[in-house]
C-alpha cells in the first residue's frame, strides 16, 4: 500500500518538504534529530544527526579507577542499567581471572533478568503509546516500578543502580528483597497479559506494526545487528547461549524469533523475551546456592566496616581500592553481555595502571541505529516513529 | 413575545450547558482515562477535584499569550473562533424534550424547528474544519500544516459515508428536521409487529447505518482512533501546535463541545432523542413541564453515555495511520453506507406498500 503511494510518482519531483524531527520531538524520547526528506508523507530521505547528549564516556573512562567507570555504564542504556553494571564488572573480573563463586552468578542472573524485563516493559509500552494506545503504557510502568523497588532493596538506587561490585555483589539479597521478587514472579504474569491482551492481538494496531520499518536478516547482520531487532529478523544470536556468561548455561529457556524483522516482530520477540525472562528468574530464585556472595578479590572487594575499623590489613586494602591503587595485570580483554536492546560489550586495553588505557563501549544501539534511514525509507512519518520506538534506541546509549 | 423570551432563555440555557458538559467533560475525561489505567486522577481542588475544570479554565487564560512572529495573524486568532462558534451552533436545532407550557401556550425545547435540521447540522459540522484548516495554516509550522492537512480531509472523506448512512435514517422517517425523526421513534410497532412505548428507534431497524455512523462521527470529532490531525506522538499537537493559552483552550473545549453535540445528535437519530419507555403514559398523567424536563433528562444522559463511550474507546485502542483511515473511509465505510441505503430502500418498497 505504502509503495504504491510512493512510487505511483514515477516523474522527478523537486519540491520536496524537508521535515525536523527532533532535537526535541516528544517522540524521539531521548534527544537526537532526524531531518527528514518528504513527499507529503512519505519520506524520501532521511539524515540522522547525534551527539546531543554525548558525555565523553570512554575518554572519562581513561581517567577513572575500574570500580569508578560502574557509575558511567549506568549512563549507558538507562533503562537497564544494572545489564551494564555487570558486564563491566564481568570484564574487570576477565582481566583480573577471578572465579565468582555460583552464588555472585545466580545473583547476577536475577537482578539482569530483572532489568531485561524493565527494559523491554519500557520499549514495548512506548510502542503502544506511540500508536496512540496510552492505557497499556500505564498498566505495565507501575510494574517497572517495582522492578525499580526490588533493584531499591538490593543497592539502594533506582534508576541508575550502580548495582554490584567488581568480584561479587555489595550485600547479599536481604529477606524483604526476596519478598519483592516473589510477589513481582506471582502477580506480574496477570497484569502482563492483560498488557497482551490490550495490544498483541489488536486489529489496528497489527495493521499499524505488521510490515513497518523491515529489515532483511542479511541486512540486518550486514549492519551488525544484534539482540532483539536481530532475532526479530530470523537470527538466532543471543549473547546468553552463544557464549555463556554468568553461569546461564544453567538455565533452561527459549530464543524467541521473528521471521519478517518488522515493527510487529520486534515487539512480539520482545513479550516473548519477558516472559522467557521470568522463567530464568524462577529458575535461578529456586536454585540459588548457599555461599558467599562475592569472591576472593581482596584487591577490589571492599571489606565489611567492622573489619576496616578493627583489622589492620582490610583498613589497607579498604584505602587502596578507595584510592584506585589496585595492581592489574596488563592485556586486552573483551567481555560482551546481552543488553537489553544487543550485545553490549566492552573492549578495554589495561597497560596495568590505576585506570583502564583505552577503553570500548560496543553499544548495539549506536550500531543499529545506522539502519534507521534504510529502514524507514518510502514509509510514512508514523511509521518512521514506530520504527524508531521498536529499535529502542536510548539517547544515551546511542551518543555513550 | 413570550416565545421570544422563551427562545433567548433556551440559547442561553443550551449554551451554559454546552460549556458546562464540556468543562466537566475535561474532567470526566481525566477521571475516565484515570480509572481505565488504574490511576486515581483530580483530586485536589475540591471534593474528588469537581473544581478542577474551574482550575483548567483559570490556568488557560493566565497563561502567555503566544503568537508567532512569522504567523498570520488575523487567520491565527480567526481559526479558534470558528472552530468554537461552529461547535456552539450546531445545538440550535437538537430537539431537547417534548414541549413545556406556560400559561396554555406549548413552547417547544427546541431552539429553531428548521425543516431541514439536519442539513443544517452537517452544513454546520462542515464549517468546522475551516477552524482547524485556517488555524494550522496560520501557524507556519509544518507540524501544524501537516495537522491541518491531515483533519480537511479526513473531515471530508467521513462526511460522505455519514450522509449516506443518514440518508437511510431520512428514508424511515421520511423528513429532514429532527423533530420529524424524533417523534417518528416514539410510541409504534417495532418491525410492524411488536408494540412497544417509547422504544420504537431507529438502531433496531438501521444497526449497520448506526455503525458507519458512529465511526464517522469519532473521525468528525478527530477523537481516538481518528485524532491524526493531533497526535502528539507525531505531530507533537497537530493543527494546535502553535497555540497557547485560551485559543488552545478553545480548541481543545470545542472537541469536547463536539463530543457532547455528536452525542445528542447520534442519540436523536437512532436512539429516539429524548424517547423513553413509558413516556406517552406519563405525559397523560403528569405536568407537561416535568415530563419535558424528564425526556430532556432521557436525552442528556443518553448523550452523556455516548460522550463516555468516546473516552472509553480514546483509552483502549490506538490510532490509525494515514493511509488506513483513508482506506477505511473510502473503500469500506462509503460502499457499505450505500449497500445500507439500497436495503433501506428496498425492505421499505416491499414491505410498506
Amino acid at each position: 500500500m505504502i509503495e504504491s503511494l510512493a512510487l505511483n510518482n514515477k516523474s522527478e519531483k523537486t519540491d520536496y518538504n524537508i521535515l525536523n524531527l527532533g532535537p526535541t520531538h516528544p517522540a524521539t524520547h531521548g534527544v537526537f534529530q532526524n531531518i527528514l526528506k518528504m513527499d507529503g508523507e512519505i519520506i524520501h530521505e532521511t539524515t540522522s544527526t547525534i551527539g546531543y547528549i554525548h558525555r565523553a564516556f570512554e575518554k572519562i573512562a581513561e581517567h577513572k579507577p575500574f570500580y569508578q567507570i560502574t557509575t558511567l555504564t549506568d549512563r549507558l542504556n538507562y533503562c537497564s542499567s544494572p545489564i551494564n553494571n555487570m558486564g563491566w564488572h564481568m570484564t574487570v573480573e576477565k582481566l583480573l581471572g577471578v572465579e565468582t563463586p555460583k552464588r555472585v552468578d545466580y545473583m547476577r542472573v536475577i537482578i539482569m533478568e530483572f532489568a531485561r524485563i524493565a527494559d523491554h516493559l519500557v520499549c514495548n509500552s512506548i510502542i503502544g503509546a506511540d500508536t496512540g494506545a496510552l492505557t497499556g503504557f500505564t498498566y505495565v510502568f507501575q510494574w517497572r516500578e517495582k522492578i525499580y523497588d526490588i533493584f531499591e532493596e538490593v543497592c539502594g538506587a533506582r534508576l541508575t543502580t550502580n548495582i554490584g561490585r567488581i568480584g561479587g555483589m555489595e550485600r547479599d539479597f536481604s529477606p524483604a528483597c526476596m519478598k519483592k521478587m516473589h510477589d513481582f514472579l506471582n502477580d506480574f504474569p496477570k497484569y502482563f497479559d492483560e498488557f497482551t491482551m490490550l495490544l498483541e492481538r489488536n486489529r489496528i494496531f497489527m495493521e499499524r506494526n505488521i510490515g513497518v520499518g523491515p529489515i532483511s536478516a542479511e541486512r540486518a547482520l550486514n549492519y551488525g545487528f544484534t539482540g532483539p531487532n536481530l532475532r526479530a529478523a530470523g537470527v538466532d544470536y543471543d549473547v546468553r547461549v552463544m557464549n555463556p556468561y554468568s553461569s546461564y548455561q544453567d538455565f533452561d529457556f527459549m530464543i524467541p524469533l521473528g521471521t519478517q524483522g518488522d515493527t510487529y516482530d520486534r515487539f512480539v520477540v520482545r513479550q516473548h523475551e519477558i516472559r522467557e525472562s521470568l522463567k530464568i528468574i524462577k529458575q535461578a530464585l529456586n536454585n540459588i546456592p548457599e555461599g558467599k556472595f562475592f569472591a576472593d578479590v581482596p584487591d577490589f572487594f571492599l571489606p565489611p566496616k567492622e573489619e576496616v575499623y578493627n583489622n589492620m590489613e582490610a583498613l589497607i586494602f579498604h584505602f587502596k581500592i578507595v584510592m584506585g591503587e589496585a595492581t592489574v595485570p596488563v592485556g586486552e580483554v573483551y567481555h560482551s553481555v546481552e543488553g537489553g536492546n544487543g550485545e553490549l560489550g566492552f573492549y578495554m586495553v589495561s597497560d596495568g595502571g590505576r585506570t583502564p588505557y583505552r577503553l570500548h563501549f560496543r553499544r548495539p544501539c549506536f550500531i543499529s541505529y545506522q539502519a534507521y534511514p534504510e529502514m524507514i525509507k518510502g514509509s510514512m512519518l508514523s511509521d518512521a516513529i514506530l520504527t524508531m520506538s521498536s529499535m529502542n534506541v536510548i539517547a544515551g546509549e546511542l551518543d555513550a | 413575545m413570550a416565545i421570544l423570551i422563551f427562545k433567548i432563555a433556551l440559547i442561553l440555557i443550551l449554551f451554559l450547558i454546552s460549556l458546562g458538559v464540556a468543562a466537566y467533560a475535561t474532567y470526566g475525561e481525566r477521571k475516565v482515562a484515570a480509572f481505565m489505567q488504574d490511576r486515581i486522577g483530580p483530586d485536589r481542588a475540591g471534593p474528588f477535584g469537581i473544581l478542577q475544570p474551574i482550575a483548567d479554565g483559570t490556568k488557560m487564560f493566565m497563561k502567555e499569550e503566544i503568537i508567532p512572529n512569522v504567523s498570520d495573524k488575523l487567520l491565527f486568532i480567526l481559526g479558534p473562533c470558528i472552530f468554537m462558534v461552529t461547535s456552539l451552533m450546531t445545538s440550535a436545532v437538537i430537539p431537547w424534550g417534548t414541549a413545556m407550557e406556560f400559561g396554555g401556550v406549548k413552547y417547544a425545547m427546541q431552539v429553531a424547528d428548521i425543516n431541514i435540521g439536519i442539513l443544517y447540522v452537517f452544513g454546520v459540522v462542515s464549517l468546522g474544519v475551516y477552524g482547524i484548516m485556517i488555524g494550522g495554516w496560520a501557524s507556519n509550522n509544518k507540524f501544524a500544516l501537516l495537522g491541518a492537512v491531515r483533519a480537511s480531509s479526513q473531515m471530508i472523506s467521513y462526511e460522505l459515508a455519514m450522509g449516506m448512512s443518514l440518508i437511510a435514517v431520512i428514508m424511515m422517517s421520511g423528513s429532514l428536521s429532527l423533530t420529524d425523526i424524533v417523534t417518528s421513534q416514539g410510541d409504534g410497532k417495532l418491525w410492524g409487529f411488536i408494540p412497544v412505548s417509547g422504544l420504537n428507534w431507529n438502531i433496531f431497524y438501521q444497526p449497520m447505518g448506526f455503525i458507519i455512523f458512529l465511526i464517522c462521527a469519532f473521525a468528525e470529532c478527530n477523537r481516538t482512533p481518528f485524532d491524526l490531525p493531533e497526535c502528539d506522538t507525531e505531530l507533537i499537537g497537530g493543527f494546535h501546535t502553535e497555540y497557547s493559552s485560551m485559543k488552545l483552550g478553545l480548541y481543545l473545549f470545542a472537541e469536547y463541545i463536539n463530543m457532547f453535540i455528536s452525542g445528542a445528535i447520534i442519540s436523536c437519530l437512532y436512539f429516539g432523542g429524548y424517547n423513553f419507555p413509558g413516556l406517552s403514559y406519563l405525559s397523560t398523567v403528569l405536568n407537561p413541564n416535568i415530563v419535558a424536563l424528564l425526556s430532556f433528562g432521557a436525552l442528556f444522559a443518553k448523550a452523556i453515555f455516548f460522550v463516555f463511550f468516546f473516552m472509553w474507546i480514546r483509552w483502549t485502542i490506538p490510532r490509525f495511520r494515514y493511509d488506513q483511515l483513508m482506506k477505511l473511509g473510502w473503500q469500506i465505510l462509503l460502499p457499505l453506507s450505500i449497500i445500507n441505503v439500497l436495503l433501506t430502500g428496498g425492505i421499505l418498497t416491499f414491505f410498506n406498500k
